[in-house]
């Protein structure tokens, strides 16, 4: 690593430094920006890897709440959940000399744990895109429903504990790609992907998650406001 | 039914606006929202919502007997594997 190629690259505003300084204060900089405990995962991560029975209980403290969090708001039933966490750990016991670390440990591990849920959830018969229910005329249901109205808008707040139970009461197809596109981060693209529909399938049950979520959150502001 | 962004009624606007969102596009400067208070609120609530959800945190613990749980799969899974 050639200290002469680093780029020169000194913000205006920064007293000048020399080249050679301006690359110890980058390396520095960058170190600092890598969390402390990063290297002690990976540390324990290749314990694990290597049949270490310890470090893979490590592994299981250390992702056992992002794992049952996502496979909980997946399927939206404890003993579900507990037993897809029991798996996606099971297979993730199986697999794990098989990471190569090409992605994060924990983005692997994450999308494991989907497709476990995914199999699970094919394996019940389960459709994972939702019919749609007739929602699409949300717009036709009268003046005395119009969903725009501003007098039972969010007003820019929604309470945590509302949202996820009005995200575990969505049918399943709706909340498997609000949970991966709204609260998992995953792209349409990688959603379409994972489901086996098409892009504008995934938008689409996306937005009409959405318009549930925001007709169940705005129920009890209609029950307490007088019309 | 027009294909004019200016002159669409809040069914067309609404019934775009899957797309609409999902393009990445700039929704809040379409047209239709210049003049229409109802379809602003909808955005506005579809945003919040989505913003909540960007905010739910991996906050559920499972039950401390699952690891036990686990173990004993994954000894069960380990004493399949091997040859005797």
């Amino acid at each position: 690593m050639p200290r002469s190629s680093a780029p020169k690259q000194v913000p205006i505003e920064s007293p000048p430094v020399s080249q050679e300084k301006a690359v110890s204060l980058q390396t520095v900089q960058s170190n600092a920006a890598a969390p402390a405990n990063r290297s002690a995962e990976a540390e324990t991560l290749a314990r694990a890897q290597a049949g270490d029975h310890q470090a893979f209980a490590q592994l299981y403290s250390l992702n056992k709440r992002r794992i049952y969090s996502l496979c909980l708001r997946m399927v939206s039933n404890v003993a579900e959940a507990e037993d897809l966490t029991q798996e996606a750990f099971l297979q993730l016991h199986r697999k794990i000399s098989t990471f190569r670390g090409d992605s994060a440990f924990s983005t692997w591990l994450h999308r494991l744990a989907i497709n476990v849920v995914l199999m699970h959830l094919r394996k019940k018969g389960l459709p994972l895109m939702s019919l749609d229910e007739a929602m699409e005329p949300t717009y036709d249901d009268g003046p005395g429903r119009s969903f725009g109205a501003p007098d039972l808008s969010l007003a820019g707040s929604i309470d945590r504990l509302a949202l996820e139970r009005a995200v575990a009461d969505l049918p399943a197809g709706y909340r498997l790609v609000f949970v991966l596109h709204d609260v998992e981060g995953y792209e349409h693209n990688e959603i379409a992907s994972m489901l086996e529909c098409s892009i504008g399938n995934s938008k689409s049950q996306l937005h009409k998650a959405r318009l549930k979520l925001r007709e169940a959150l705005r129920t009890p502001t209609k029950k307490e406001g007088p019309k | 039914m027009t294909g004019d962004p200016n002159q669409m009624t809040c069914h067309e606007f609404q019934a775009q606006l899957a797309d609409l969102v999902g393009s990445g596009e700039d929704v809040e400067s379409h047209p239709h929202l210049r003049d229409c208070e109802r379809c602003r609120a909808l955005l506005a609530d579809l945003q919040t919502i989505a913003e909540a959800a960007r905010q739910l945190l991996p906050i559920e613990q499972p039950k401390e007997d699952l690891w036990d749980r686990i173990e004993s799969a994954i000894k069960r899974d380990d004493a399949m594997a091997k040859p005797d």
